[in-house]
C-alpha cells in the first residue's frame, strides 16, 4: 500500500476497481456513483461506529468481520432489520495488499451472513505511522420492525434480563493475540451477527423492552448504563452467567472480572416477565444464542444500582469498568 | 477448574459459616494480612456470612499500596530518560507519585512496559542492547524469588544494560509492628498463604508466642478463608496462640528451599519505609553488595524517603486495619479508582478498591451520579 | 533453566520451574509471576473437605456441651 493509492488518481482507481469493489460484489457499488440510491419504507435506524482493534486479525475474526457485525448488531439492538452498510477504510501506507484482501473478504462474508449489503464506501491512505495498519468505519441503515419502542426507557421493574450466551471470549481472544502475554489458548472471539435471534424474538411477538450488545465494558457496563437510564435497579445471578473455563482461567490470571470483558456476539434482552421462558426458547433455536438464559431481573430500587448474587450466594455491587484493565501482580 | 470451583462452593461455605457461628462465644477481631485475601473476602462477601461480633480487618498486604511515594517518583524520573525502558508489573502504573503516575509518564512519551514475569524484563534488555532496561521490582516474599532470579541471571549472563529499582517488603516485621502499636485491635491473624509457600511458617512461631496471637496460614479461595477463620477462632475461644497451617496443599513448614536460597544470594534485609505506615526495621529487601552493579539506585541516584505529607486520605489507617474504607469521608466521592487520592484505591489488591468494586460507592443518591 | 508448559484450565503458559525441582509432568503447581513456587499436594488438597466433616461432629458435641 502506498500513499499514491489514496491520492485520487490512477493508483487509487485501480485499488478500488481491482480490489475493493470486487471484494464486496454489490451492484450498487458497481454503478460507480458518488453515493448509493436506496429505497426504505417505514421508520429507519441509523448508526455508525469506528473500529481500531489491535491486532487486526485475531482468533475468531478480524477487523473486517468486527466492523460489519458490530454495526449490524447496533442496528439489531434498535429492533431494526439491518439493510445497508457504508464502509470507510483508512489504510496505513505499507499495509500488505494480501492483508487488505483478507479483511475485505471477511467483511463481505460477514455482510452476506447478516443479510446486509455494502453499498457505498470511501478509502483513504495515510502516511506510515499515522494509522495502525487499518481503521474501519461502518455506518448502517436498518428498517425498524419492533412494534413498540425499544430502549432503556421502556424497561419496567419485573422485566427479565436474558443473556444470549457465555461471556468474555472476544476480549480475552484479542488480548491473548497481542504480543507479550505468552498465552496459548484456543479461545476464539464470539464475533458474530445477532440479527437472526433478535428478529426472531420480535417476530414471535415477545414483549422486548430493551436490547443491548455487550461490547466494551462487558455485561457489567451494559447493565449499569441501562439501569441508570431506566432509573431502576438490576439484580444479576453470577452463578447463572456462563463463562467458559479457559476464559475464567485467563481472567483469574490477569485479575479481570469476566463481567467487564468485551464481547462481540452477545447481548442482553429485557423482556416482560411472562415472556421470559418463551424468549429463552426462541433464542436457543439460533446457534449464536443457543445457550441463552435468564441471568437476572429488574427491580424497583435505587437508580443505576446493579448487584449480583455471587458464588457463595452473597450479593455484591457491580460497577462499570474504571479505566483500562491492568493485569495485577499478586 | 480444578482447585478453584470446589473451593467456591456455596453450600460448603455456608456449612463452614454455621460451624464458625457455633464456636464463637465472644466478639473477636481477626486480620487477614494479604491483599489477595481482602479481595476474595469482599468479592465473595465472606464477611457477610460471619456471625455478628466476628470482625475481619484488612491488613497491609498489598505490595503496590505500601511502596513509598519516593520510589514511584524515582521510577517516573528514570522512565523519563530517553535511553531507558522501564519495566513494571501492571498495577504499579496508576499509583500516584508526587506529580502524576507512570501511566501519565508513558502517555507523555516515556517507554514504560507492562511485564508479567521479571524474566520478561531480561528478554527486553537482551533484545534492546542499546537501551537501559530498568525493572521496578516490588512485592512481598512471594515475588522476591522471581525478582531475585532476574538479577541472578543478569549477573550470570553479564548484562550491562539491566538494573532493578528494588522496593521489596517482608511480612513478619509488619505484623510485629502492628501488634506493637498501642491499642491494636488485632487478636488473630490469617497469614498469607502464598508468602508462606515461599518462606514456610517457622518465622511466625515466635510472633504467635511473643504476642499471644493465633496465626493461621491461610489460602485464597473462599473455603480456605472460612476454614482459616474457623481455626483461628477455635484457638481464641480456647485461649491458644500457635501457628497452624490451613493451606497445607501448598505450604510446608520450611517453605521453598531453592526459592529462599536465591533470595539469600541476591538480596539483603534492609530497613524499609511503608507508605501510610512508616519506617519498619528489617522489613525490606534490597540488593546485596555483590549485586550492586544491578542496582538502579546506583545508576540513577538514591531514593531518599521523606516525611509523608498529610492529606485527607486515611489509607495508612486502612492498611493497619484501624479503619475500613467506607469510614473515609472521601471514599467513593472525592476518591474513586478513576481519581484515586490514595494507593489503597489504586491497586486491585487495595482494600479501598475492593470495597468500591464489590460493595459499590453509590449508596445511591436520587438521580444517579 | 527448567521450564514447562502449565495448563491453567485451558490457557497454556510457559512457566519457569527453577524453584520446583521435584515437579514432574502431570503435577499441579502454584504459579506466581511466571514461576512455579510449589507443587500442590493432592492429598492435602482434600483436607478442607475432610475437616468440615470432622468439625461437623466436633461442633455437634461442643454444642451439646455448652
Ligand atoms: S477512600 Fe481514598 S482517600 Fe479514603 S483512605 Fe481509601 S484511598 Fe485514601
Amino acid at each position: 500500500m502506498q500513499l499514491a493509492h489514496g491520492g485520487g488518481g490512477r493508483a487509487m482507481k485501480q485499488l478500488i476497481d481491482l480490489i475493493i469493489r470486487p471484494a464486496f460484489a454489490d451492484p450498487e457499488l458497481d454503478r460507480c456513483h458518488d453515493g448509493a440510491a436506496l429505497a426504505v419504507d417505514g421508520p429507519v435506524a441509523f448508526t455508525t461506529d469506528s473500529y481500531v482493534v489491535r491486532p487486526i486479525i485475531f482468533p475468531g475474526g478480524d477487523i473486517g468481520s468486527l466492523a460489519v457485525n458490530g454495526t449490524v448488531n447496533d442496528l439489531a439492538m434498535c429492533g431494526a432489520r439491518p439493510l445497508y452498510l457504508s464502509v470507510g477504510l483508512i489504510l496505513e501506507e505499507g499495509l500488505p495488499i494480501d492483508t487488505l484482501r483478507r479483511v475485505l473478504a471477511s467483511m463481505h462474508k460477514a455482510a452476506s451472513a447478516a443479510g446486509v449489503r455494502l453499498v457505498t464506501g470511501d478509502t483513504k491512505v495515510v502516511d506510515h505511522g499515522k494509522a495502525d495498519r487499518i481503521f474501519v468505519n461502518t455506518a448502517g441503515l436498518g428498517r425498524i420492525v419492533a412494534p413498540t419502542p425499544i430502549g432503556p426507557s421502556s424497561v419496567r421493574a419485573g422485566d427479565a434480563v436474558i443473556l444470549s450466551g457465555d461471556i468474555g471470549r472476544h476480549g480475552i481472544a484479542v488480548m491473548a493475540a497481542r504480543e507479550g502475554f505468552g498465552f496459548e489458548t484456543t479461545i476464539e472471539s464470539d464475533c458474530a451477527a445477532v440479527t437472526n435471534p433478535v428478529l426472531a424474538l420480535l417476530e414471535e411477538g415477545i414483549a422486548v423492552h430493551c436490547l443491548r450488545d455487550l461490547t466494551r465494558g462487558g455485561l457489567a457496563s451494559a447493565a449499569v448504563e441501562i439501569a441508570e437510564t431506566a432509573g431502576l435497579a438490576i439484580v444479576l445471578d453470577e452463578r447463572a452467567v456462563p463463562v467458559r473455563d479457559d476464559v475464567a482461567a485467563a481472567c483469574e490470571l490477569l485479575g479481570f472480572d469476566p463481567l467487564h470483558v468485551a464481547n462481540e456476539g452477545r447481548f442482553i434482552a429485557f423482556v416482560a416477565p411472562e415472556d421470559a421462558d418463551r424468549a429463552v426458547e426462541v433464542l436457543r433455536h439460533h446457534p449464536v444464542s443457543a445457550e441463552a438464559l435468564v441471568a437476572g431481573w429488574v427491580e424497583h430500587g435505587p437508580s443505576g444500582r446493579v448487584s449480583c448474587r455471587g458464588a457463595l450466594g452473597v450479593m455484591r455491587a457491580i460497577d462499570m469498568l474504571s479505566g483500562e484493565q491492568l493485569p495485577r501482580i499478586c | 477448574m480444578k482447585f478453584r470451583d470446589e473451593y467456591r462452593d456455596g453450600v460448603t461455605a455456608r456449612r463452614f459459616a454455621a460451624a464458625i457461628a457455633r464456636v464463637v462465644t465472644r466478639p473477636w477481631t481477626l486480620m487477614e494480612v494479604c491483599g489477595g485475601q481482602t479481595h476474595a473476602i469482599v468479592r465473595f462477601g465472606i464477611d457477610e456470612l460471619l456471625p455478628p461480633g466476628l470482625t475481619l480487618v484488612h491488613g497491609p498486604g498489598c505490595p503496590v499500596c505500601v511502596t513509598p511515594v519516593e520510589y514511584i517518583d524515582k521510577a517516573i524520573e528514570i522512565a523519563r530518560r530517553p535511553e531507558v525502558i522501564l519495566c513494571s508489573f501492571g498495577d504499579m502504573l496508576r499509583v500516584p507519585g508526587t506529580d502524576g503516575d507512570l501511566f501519565t509518564a508513558k502517555s507523555r512519551g516515556a517507554d514504560v512496559r507492562i511485564i508479567y514475569s521479571p524474566l520478561d524484563a531480561l528478554a527486553i534488555a537482551r533484545a534492546a542492547p542499546t537501551r537501559e532496561v530498568v525493572f521496578f521490582a516490588v512485592g512481598f516474599e512471594t515475588t522476591a524469588p522471581a525478582n531475585a532470579m532476574a538479577a541472578y541471571r543478569a549477573k550470570q549472563e553479564n548484562f550491562r544494560n539491566f538494573s532493578m529499582l528494588v522496593s521489596h517488603v517482608l511480612v513478619p516485621p509488619a505484623m510485629c509492628s502492628l501488634l506493637e502499636a498501642p491499642g491494636t485491635r488485632v487478636q488473630g491473624f490469617l497469614a498469607a498463604g502464598h508468602v508462606c509457600t515461599v518462606m514456610g511458617f517457622r518465622q511466625y512461631e515466635p510472633i504467635a508466642a511473643r504476642f499471644g496471637v493465633p496465626i493461621v496460614v491461610t489460602g485464597f479461595e473462599p473455603l480456605d478463608i472460612l476454614q482459616g477463620i474457623f481455626m483461628c477462632v477455635c484457638q481464641l475461644e480456647r485461649g491458644r496462640a500457635v501457628v497452624e497451617n490451613q493451606y497445607s496443599r501448598s505450604v510446608r513448614r520450611d517453605g521453598n528451599g531453592p526459592a529462599q536460597e536465591i533470595m539469600r544470594e541476591v538480596f539483603q534485609v534492609v530497613p524499609r519505609r511503608w507508605r501510610g505506615i512508616g519506617d519498619i526495621v528489617e522489613s525490606g529487601l534490597g540488593l546485596a553488595e555483590s549485586y550492586g552493579d544491578f542496582d538502579a539506585e546506583r545508576r540513577f541516584g538514591t531514593v531518599i524517603t521523606d516525611e509523608e505529607m498529610a492529606t485527607e486520605c486515611i489509607s495508612g489507617l486502612v492498611l493497619r486495619g484501624e479503619h475500613k474504607p467506607p469510614d473515609c469521608p472521601a471514599f467513593g466521592t472525592r476518591c474513586t479508582p478513576e481519581r484515586p487520592l490514595g494507593v489503597t484505591m489504586v491497586s486491585s489488591e487495595g482494600a479501598c478498591a475492593a470495597y468500591y468494586r464489590y460493595r459499590g460507592a453509590r449508596i445511591p443518591t436520587v438521580g444517579g451520579r | 533453566m527448567r521450564a514447562g508448559r502449565v495448563d491453567f484450565g485451558g490457557i497454556i503458559k510457559e512457566i519457569n520451574l527453577a524453584f520446583v525441582p521435584e515437579a514432574s509432568v502431570g503435577d499441579h503447581v502454584l504459579v506466581h509471576v511466571g514461576f512455579a513456587i510449589t507443587v500442590i499436594d493432592e492429598t492435602e488438597a482434600q483436607r478442607v473437605f475432610l475437616y468440615l466433616r470432622e468439625i461437623g461432629e466436633f461442633v455437634e458435641n461442643e454444642a451439646v456441651k455448652l
